[in-house]
């Protein structure tokens, strides 16, 4: 049985109320921030857990914390990142929709320690219903004062305001966030400078994604030296992990890290296997943005060694024969499913998602997903398939924000492991049109 | 002052200076192309990504190289800090790559479009652009449209840099247009029921890189190259009245600003000299204008080829001709 921080009490009748919450031991840690500690130390405990972001890139929150511009008279900002809007990505969902006070809690704690008298929750424009779930909460937050002027007689005050976006996946790049919440366009900026020096309003901001805000309450809940004891040693504590795919029971689990991915994939308690009796064909351990891992690398690594849920071991062997943790959505694709009609529509899912801002990125990702469109429905030639490949190196690392490599990793991992695949789509494209690649025995058409 | 390698010249600038200026500064051919920064207005740059360099060593304290390409328009340079512009490979490679998908979706109709011949983008591709497309799709399709009274959009030709979208901003009371959609369907558009307006609306068409944005009183009069470009001024209450006035024998075709070297307004009195929509629309007669001298221009242009009554004495070949 995996040990349980975040997630334990969901069960919980009612946990979405401030009375059970509280009665389960819900804000123990704005107490104990508040009252024994200083914001510095509730910093150094966060920095001292190796906390590592949860939203996809894994830079430790504490090092950004410290990061963080503390000039006189300037306002400071934390910014809670809730545009989750990568596909197969639905935790922070859950995490709010079901628990939305351990945000809450976690945002006070961290405002706090960061000094900021004002907080955002960034919200997805499609998890509209989430926001009156945690408007209601922080209203009740209010009531009950923990959040307004002077948090619980400590001379603190804080304002936490939800905002929705519109629902661009864009959004979620801090930058983009930013202008978004300042009510423009949202364009990721150009870095430097980082929004640990300019960010809100031009005031020293700090982006962080929900579930590393809500692990800051057990983290200082438990102590860090507690906390540090799960997970593996570069890899602390648990994390949440949007199972979705041809499983047999995706859905959303908390993991300590360093547990291996046979056993999160096929064990009782877990995922429960593969569908319908299926063999596994390949998975993206990570949102759809990280590269692509075909069977035989899933539960290994390319020496042999067994793959963990964690950041270090899902990246052995970079991206050649391996991977990224990312934001946790691990997608499982059984021996029906098609690479390249998968690929393809990841493609368009980021063509349709780029701002536009930076040529590589506005016209690359269209002009990928309109080749992948072509070899997926027969339209294909295997110059075509070295085309790929070129435009997504070019893309790669020349654009202003991720948005550029997250579309190329996939296609470039996606050829890099399936090549045959690709070229069975140009060489059958009478098929092509009519089936799946591997699908001899079920027909239905595309 | 901090020290900046740049191609093995060594120049010495402002802190905070970023890459691209440090090597305006220095100036030759150690200048990376900008398609999207403007210095005069703020907050351009970072879009086209054709400034890109290579940063071999981040600075003295911490020399090691930078692992992607930086650009170099908002780059600031550090103290001992070695970039790799043209002496780069990888600069060159991916210059490319940029240019091409600058082109993927430009109609390459420069026959018939009025910026050509003094266009940034027909630089580049001659540059760093290949000589065959890769592009088998059909590429974006937009009419061309009004976006004032004097002033054509052909969204085809645009290539995104926002540099109208800051004139607008910074040098108009109020924007009316900006960018609408995302991705590959970014284009430039009003407001609805709105259209470009103001007394200087007309400098988005200088600062515009491409043909994208065009004079409405310019258009297919004259090729850029049978005009005589002549600095001109004259006395107006709104800008600073100094131009260059095109001609043809003693017809004025259009009026544009000064420009410098790296194709921005020049600055005049510490100012840039942006002019006015009277000056520019308004005074096509030679009586308003003082001429002042020929311009000078670059002996590359293309306009350049011999359209004085003097020989330009830095093209030796017309006295050959003659």
């Amino acid at each position: 049985m995996g040990r349980k921080l975040l997630l334990e009490h969901i069960d919980v009748p009612g946990i979405e109320t401030f009375e059970v919450y509280r009665r389960e031991g819900g804000y123990r840690s704005v107490e104990k921030a508040l009252k024994t500690m200083s914001p510095q130390e509730v910093v150094e405990e966060v920095q001292k857990s190796a906390l590592k972001g949860r939203g996809g890139a894994g830079f430790p929150t504490g090092m950004k914390w410290s990061f963080l511009a503390k000039p006189e008279g300037i306002p400071r900002y934390l910014v809670c990142n809730a545009d989750e809007s990568e596909p197969g990505t639905f935790k922070d969902r859950y995490l709010m929709e079901k628990i939305p006070h351990l945000l809450i809690e976690g945002m006070i704690t961290s405002s706090y320690a960061l000094g900021a008298n004002t907080s955002h929750i960034y919200i997805r424009g499609e998890y509209m219903f989430v926001l009156d779930i945690l408007e209601k909460a922080i209203a009740e937050a209010y009531e009950k004062g923990f959040l307004g002027k002077n948090i619980l007689g400590s001379g603190y005050d804080l304002d936490l305001y939800v905002s929705p976006g519109g629902g661009a996946y864009i959004c979620g790049e801090e930058t983009a966030l930013l202008e978004s919440l300042e009510g423009k366009r949202g364009n990721p900026r150009m870095k430097p400078p980082f929004p640990a020096v300019k960010g809100l309003f031009g005031c020293p901001t700090v982006v962080n994604n929900v579930e590393s805000i809500a692990t800051v309450v057990p983290i200082i809940n438990m102590g860090a030296d507690e906390y540090l004891k799960i997970g593996t040693e570069k890899s602390s504590g648990t994390k949440l992990i949007s199972a979705s795919g041809n499983l047999v029971r995706p859905g959303v689990y908390e993991i300590e890290l360093g547990l291996s991915v046979e056993e999160f994939i096929y064990g009782d308690e877990w995922c429960r296997g593969i569908a319908n009796g299926k063999k596994i064909k390949a998975c993206i351990p990570g949102g759809s943005s990280v590269p692509i891992l075909p069977a035989h690398l899933i539960t290994k690594t390319a020496a042999g060694e067994t793959r963990y849920m964690s950041y270090e071991s899902l990246s052995d062997g970079g991206f050649a024969s391996g991977s990224m943790l990312g934001s946790g959505g691990f997608i499982v694709f059984d021996e029906d499913q098609c690479i390249v009609r998968n690929t393809w529509n990841f493609a368009r899912f980021y063509a349709h998602e780029s701002c536009g801002q930076c040529s590589p990125c506005r016209e690359g990702t269209g002009w990928m997903e309109k080749v992948l469109y072509r070899l997926e429905h027969g339209q294909g030639n295997m110059r075509d398939i070295e085309l790929l490949e070129q435009i997504n190196k070019k893309i790669e690392g020349n654009t202003i924000c991720p948005l550029g490599d997250a579309a190329a990793w996939p296609v470039a991992a996606a050829i890099r492991h399936f090549r045959e695949e690709f070229e069975w789509h140009v060489t059958n494209p009478q098929e092509a049109q009519t089936r799946n690649y591997g699908l001899l025995k079920v027909t239905e058409t595309l | 002052m901090v020290k900046v390698t740049i191609d093995d010249v060594v120049i010495e600038v402002e802190p905070g200076t970023t890459i691209l200026n440090a090597a305006r500064q220095a100036g030759g051919d150690i200048v990376p192309p900008a398609m999207c920064y403007y210095s005069k207005l703020e907050g351009s740059g970072g879009k086209c990504r054709t400034c890109l360099v290579e940063v071999a060593a981040g600075s003295e304290k911490d020399p090691r190289p930078m692992p992607k390409l930086v650009a170099s328009c908002s780059t600031p340079v550090m103290d001992g800090m070695i970039v790799k512009n043209k002496t780069s490979e990888r600069v060159h490679e991916n210059r490319g790559a940029v240019t091409e998908f600058l082109l993927i979706n430009h109609p390459l109709d420069c026959p018939v479009c009025d910026q050509a011949g003094e266009c940034k983008l027909q630089d580049l591709a001659f540059d760093h652009g290949a000589a065959k497309t890769r592009y088998e799709e059909p590429r974006r399709k937009h009419e061309p449209v009004d976006i004032g009274n004097t002033i054509k959009l052909n969204q085809d030709r645009c290539i995104l840099c926002y540099r109208c979208v800051y004139v607008g901003n910074q040098l108009c009371d109020s924007r009316v247009h900006g960018v609408m959609h995302r991705g590959e369907h970014a284009e430039i558009s009003t407001y609805i029921e709105n259209s470009v307006d103001n007394e200087f609306s007309g400098n988005m068409i200088d600062v515009c890189p491409v043909g994208a944005l065009t004079d409405k009183t310019f258009r297919f009069k004259s090729r850029v190259w049978f005009l005589k470009p002549m600095n001109a001024s004259c006395e107006c209450t709104k800008c600073a009245g100094k131009a260059v006035v095109w001609m043809f024998g003693n017809q004025i075709y259009r009026v544009t600003v000064r420009k410098d070297e790296y194709d921005e307004v020049q600055m005049i009195d510490g100012k840039p000299a942006w002019i006015c929509n009277e000056c520019r629309y308004d005074k096509k007669d030679v009586s308003k204008w003082t001429i002042e001298e020929p311009l000078k221009l670059k002996r590359t242009s293309v306009i350049s080829q011999g359209h004085y009554d003097k020989p330009n004495p830095l093209n030796d070949s017309t006295k050959n001709l003659k």
